[in-house]
Parts: structure tokens; sequence; C-alpha cells
């Protein structure tokens, strides 16, 4: 299978192209992009918290800023972007078109995002990644607010013009000799992660702009003083974004049922459970948005009934884990960096997943809700889950897209080291929840279990950057200069057998 | 893969059901029980704003910033705000409540030790939320 391999060329060809391997390198290139920027700033979080008093951020405010902007970064710049880049590549190969069903709107939904970022790194507001009223109407400085939410407004329309797209290619334009169970699961995830996005997003999109109004003063949705009510919007936030975090997980899954049978060198043990667990998660996702809610004085019956949809799609995210375990029993395993990255993945996935399970049961969700442990559960999937899925994929296209190989040696301590640091960074933040450390705090008291904790956590987060440095040194260098790759076999794998879907796209 | 038999699969996903709905029972029955405020608790006003709590009593009493409550006796806390969000914590006690305008928000507790424990906003709000923090005493019955 051959992603890209044509001469180099000039970049604003590939700019102005509506190809979709062209497209999904645009995508690449401006997600990793934010993850470096997104990942400096949580950098400067971590030193900042390593002792109680102001270490390297001048001020609150500041500090305000840079938590905003580290999470809407890395969650709708880098996670969304990312996974795009990886549909566009795969998809439509795996459906057998010659690109995306509409290849210009493809390309707009990408050249949205760029002006999205500018705003939002310009802006820089400082009312956290779901910008919460009233706060976010009557406290939040402007115009950085605003800038951040027309930034959310047009990387929402991309992600549902992205999305649609994905629908279409995959239910229109797959072969006619290909059902649709005989997709990869990859293509899987896509459909459904797709799915869930045109269902979900235009509830935020109303949000938003209802919050727009609400700052200019002529509505008061959200305004208790104008007789609105700030749960409303907490309701609708959620009520999207519940169902946005199996978005940005699914398409991770979908990475490692590419990565983990081939590198198992054997079959996905179960195809249809894999196809039945991303579809229960993508209607189950939608029933438990409120579980973020426990503490805003909802009533006993409707905490038990988001309780109860929260533990009801756990078992869709078990059978997936359930599925890698059965797939890598007893197999030729082949422990490639990839490959590496996917097993990782899954450990953490299931530990985060545990996390979650607490945070659902009502009364425990009062110890951790909004302290670092809520941290810590999430950043399990979007660092431990996500990225690694991602990442580990990356590595897996490289050959395919560059025609060169990666150095393995830097791949691998890449991997080690990540993976050591994000257990120290993600593991720690669950005790120090425990403990009682609110997050989103620019200073703490000299509480010593809560400066040991902050202190592994910042270690472990230094250890993270020290090893994405390294892999962004084997990146270009390789790019350039890399081993060339066979590309029927980049890994050993020992024969084409492994790499199952290499149908040839008819019109490449 | 067609034509095997998934057995393994379906125990273990009948397994993490039972688990799950095991889990949801038993925080079911125990949110049941915290909920129950009892009788005799006397209520306190707890007020957030950017960026500190103020307790009233029942006997019309202020503090700021402090809370001095007696051992062995239930409280029952009416969170309210004046501004953005906030979210009252007790964390030793597991009192969370959020503080949200228009709203009043009831959550009780029943110190069972003389001491001292941290009291601090846990919801976001703003500038100083890091620091809006007080502190609660829990001291010997008065004559
Ligand atoms: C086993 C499945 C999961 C369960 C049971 C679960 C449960 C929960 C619960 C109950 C909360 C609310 C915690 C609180 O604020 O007190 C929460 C927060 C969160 N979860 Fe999960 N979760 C699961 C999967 C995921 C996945 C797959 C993702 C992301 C890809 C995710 C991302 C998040 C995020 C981002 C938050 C916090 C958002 C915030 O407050 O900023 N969760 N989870
Ligand atoms: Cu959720
Ligand atoms: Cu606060």
């Amino acid at each position: 299978m051959t992603l890209e391999l044509q001469k180099p060329r000039p970049i604003w060809q590939i700019m102005f192209s509506t190809h979709h391997t062209d497209v999904g390198l645009l995508y690449l290139i401006s997600s990793l992009t934010f993850l470096f920027l997104g990942g400096s700033l949580a950098l400067a979080i971590r030193a900042e918290l390593f002792l109680p008093g102001s270490q390297i951020i001048a001020d609150s405010m500041t500090f305000n800023r840079i938590f905003t902007v580290h999470g809407t970064t890395l969650i709708f710049l880098f996670i969304i972007p990312f996974a795009s880049a990886v549909g566009n590549y795969y998809v439509p190969i795996m459906v057998r078109y010659k690109d995306m069903a509409y290849p210009k709107l493809n390309a707009i939904a990408f050249w949205m995002i760029p002006p999205a970022g500018v705003l939002i790194w310009l802006g820089f507001a400082d009312f956290t990644w779901y910008a919460t009223p009233p706060y976010s109407i009557i406290s939040a400085p402007g115009p950085a607010a605003d800038m951040w939410i027309f930034g959310l407004k047009i990387l929402g329309i991309s992600s549902v013009l992205g999305a649609l797209n994905f629908v279409v290619t995959i239910l229109k334009c797959k072969h006619p000799d290909m059902s649709i169970g005989q997709i990869p699961l990859l293509a899987w995830s896509f459909l459904s992660s797709s799915l869930i996005i045109i269902v979900a997003i235009p509830t935020f999109a109303a949000a938003l702009l209802m919050l727009l109004t609400d700052r200019l003063g002529v509505s008061g949705f959200f305004n208790p003083a104008m007789g609105g009510d700030p749960i409303a919007y907490a309701h609708l936030f959620w009520f999207t974004f519940h169902p946005e975090v199996y978005v940005l997980v699914i398409p991770a899954i979908g990475m490692m049922y590419e990565i983990i049978p081939r590198f198992s060198r054997k079959p996905i043990y179960s195809y249809n459970s894999g196809i039945f667990a991303f579809v229960m998660l993508s209607l189950v996702g939608f029933s438990s948005w409120a579980h973020h809610m426990y503490a805003t004085g909802m009533s006993f019956t409707e905490k038990t009934v988001f309780m109860v949809g929260t533990l009801a799609a756990v078992p869709a995210s078990a059978m997936h884990v359930f599925n890698f375990v059965a797939t890598m029993w007893n197999a030729r395993i082949r422990f490639s960096t990839p490959m590496m990255w996917a097993v990782g993945g899954i450990a953490l996935f299931f530990s985060a997943g545990a996390g979650g399970v607490v945070n659902s049961a009502m009364p425990l969700d009062f110890t951790t809700h909004d302290t670092y442990w809520v941290v810590g559960h999430f950043h399990l999937f979007v660092m431990g889950t996500i990225a690694f899925g991602s990442l580990g994929f990356l590595y897996y296209m490289f050959p395919y897209v560059t025609g060169r190989l990666y150095n393995e040696t830097l791949g691998k301590i890449h991997f080690i080291l990540a993976f050591i640091g994000t257990v120290l960074v993600f593991f720690t933040q669950h005790i120090l929840g425990l403990y009682g450390m609110p997050r989103r705090i620019y200073d703490y008291p000299p509480i010593p279990e809560w400066i040991a904790m902050n202190q592994i956590a910042s270690i472990g987060a230094m250890i993270i950057g020290t090893s994405m440095v390294i892999f962004l040194a084997n990146m270009i260098y390789s790019a350039g200069k890399g081993k060339l790759a066979d590309t029927d076999d980049p890994f050993g794998l020992g024969g084409k057998y492994y790499y199952p879907f290499e149908a040839k796209n008819p019109s490449h | 893969m067609s034509g095997h038999s998934n057995w393994p699969e379906w125990i273990y996903v009948t397994v993490v059901i039972a688990l799950m709905a095991w889990v949801g029972a038993e925080a079911w029955e125990a949110e049941r029980l915290v909920e129950h405020v009892p009788e005799d608790a006397k209520t306190i006003i707890v007020t957030g704003q950017q960026w500190f709590w103020t307790f009233e009593h029942e006997d019309g009493t202020k503090e700021i910033g402090e809370l001095h409550v007696e051992v062995g006796k239930a409280y029952k806390f009416e969170v309210v705000s004046k501004d953005v969000n906030h979210s009252f914590n007790i964390h030793d006690y597991v009192v969370l409540m959020d503080a949200i305008p228009g709203r009043v928000n009831t959550v009780w507790f029943a110190p069972d030790k003389v001491g001292e424990h941290d009291i601090q906003c846990r919801e976001y709000c703003g500038l100083i939320h890091y620091n809006m923090r007080g502190k609660l005493y829990v001291e010997e019955p008065s004559h």
C-alpha cells in the first residue's frame, strides 16, 4: 500500500491541492504543529506548579489563559485534525474510491482550521475550555473571549463538513463489490465518530451563539441577572462534549485496530464485535452527559439516570480492550515502535476507564469532581490513549508517506520515555485529587503531600517533553535522510499477507 | 474472524455488565443515604462571591472566610452565589456543592471530631480562584 510517493513537489502545489493525501498531509502538519504549541503550554503549567508560590508565570490571569489555550489547542487543533489526517489518507483507499466524496469541501474544511487556531492563540482567553457562564458572560475579558467563541464556531463548522464528507465517502462511494460489513475497522471508526459529530456538534454551535449574544448584552439566556440559567449552558455544552469524547477516542481505537492485528500477524479476534462496540459507543455516548454535573444541584433521580447512562457505555469500551488482548493472545507479535504505542495505549485506556467508573458512581464523584483526579482521568484518555494511538499510527504511516524508515531505536526511546512520563504525571494527578487539590489553580498552600505529588507530576511532564524532542528530530531527519523503505513490507513482518488492505486504489 | 465460537467474549461482557450493575447499585444506595438531611440540622447560608465565602448562621451571625460549628451536630448548607459559579468544598468531609447564581443548592454534614479543616472553592471562578480558601473550626459545644 502506498499512500503518497510522488516526486517532491513545491509546497504550494500541496496547499492548493484537493487530493485526499495532500489534504491529509496538510492536516498532519498543522495538527503536529499545534501538538508542540499546546504541549509547550503544558510544560509551563507543570513548571509553575512544581512548588507553591509563583515560579515562572507572573500572575494568575496569565496562568488561567495558559491552561485554557492548552486544553482548547490539544483537543480541537491536535486530536481532531490528526484524526482527519489519518481519515483522509486511509478512508478513500479502504473503501476503494479515488478520493473523498467532495474534494473541494474537504480542502475547505481543512483551511478553516488555521484561521481558527490564529483566533484562539491571538485572543488567549481565560475562561477554561468550557467557557462556563456567567463567568464567560460577565467576567471574562474581551476581545479574547469573543475570539475564542469565533474560533470554536469555525472549528465546529469544519468538523461537521469533514464528518459529512467521511459519511458520504464511506456509505456512497465505497466500491460496489464491498459491503459495509467488509470495510476495515479503521473506516468503521470514522463512520461512527463522524455520525456522532453530526448529531452532537449543532447543540454546542447554538450554545456558542447564545453565549456571544449574552456577552453583547442583547440576550440573557445564561445570565441570571437577566433571568437566564447557567445550568442550561452546562446541559447544552455537555450534550455535545460527552459524545465528543467518543469522537476523540474512537478514531484512535480504529488506528489500534489497524496496528495490532498487523503486528500480531493474525487477523483481528472479532471484526463484528469491533463494529458492535463502535456502534454501541456512538449510541450510548448520548445518554450520559450530565455526569459532569452531579455537583450542580441535580435531583437524586437525575443523577441516577445519568449514572446508569454512563455505566452503560463501559461494556462497549471494555469489548475493544478484550478484542485487542484476544488478538495478541498466542500471537507472534513483533514489537516495532507502532505496536509498542498501541499496546501502551490500551493499557492506559483500561486504567482511564477504571477511573471513569469511580467518577460515575455519584457519591464518589463528590471526592473527585473538579480536583486533579479528573485532570488525571481524562488525560489518560487524551494523552495515554489518543495521543499514544495517534503517535503509534504516525510511525506506522511514516514509511508509506515518505518512502523512508524512521529510526527504530529513537522511536522506541520516544515511547518508553513518554510512557514513563505519562504514568508519572497522570497517575499522580489521580492521587493529588484524592488529597483534595482543586484543578485550575495557579498556586496552592504548602501541604506536603500536594508538593510531593506536584513535583512527581512536573518531572513526568519534563520526561514527556524530552521524548517529544527526540520524536521531532527523528521525524525531520528520517523524512529526508532515513533508510529507504520496502513499501511492501516496511516493518519486516514477513510478507504481504499481513497488509490485508493494500488493495491498490484503482485510480492511483 | 468468522466461524469460531465467541464464548470467552460473552463471559467477559457478562462479567463487566454485572460489575457495573453492582457499582451502580452500591452508589445508588449510598447516595440515597447521604442525601437524607436530618430533621434537626441547623441551616447555614453559604454565599460564594469573587473570591471569598460568607457564612450566615440561623441566629443571623455572619462569618467571612471562617466557619465555626459544634461537634456532633448536623448542619445543612444552603449554597448560593452572588456573581459567577463557585463550588463550596470541605474535602475532609466530602462536602461539595456548586454555588450557582439564581439557585439555592443544599448539602449537609455532621462533624464528628473536634478539629480544623480547609474550605476551598472547587469551581473555576476567575482571577483569585486559586486562593478562595477558608477554614472550618469544629469545636466543643459552648454552654
Ligand atoms: C469508561 C468510560 C468513561 C467513563 C465511565 C467516564 C466517566 C467520566 C465522568 C463521570 C466524568 C466527570 C468527572 C467529573 O467532572 O467529576 C468524566 C470526565 C471527563 N472524561 Fe470521562 N469517562 C469515560 C471515558 C472517557 C473518554 C473515552 C474520554 C475522552 C476521550 C473522556 C474524557 C473526559 C473528559 C475530557 C472529562 C472532563 C472534562 C472536564 O471537566 O474538563 N472520558 N468522565
Ligand atoms: Cu463525560
Ligand atoms: Cu473558584
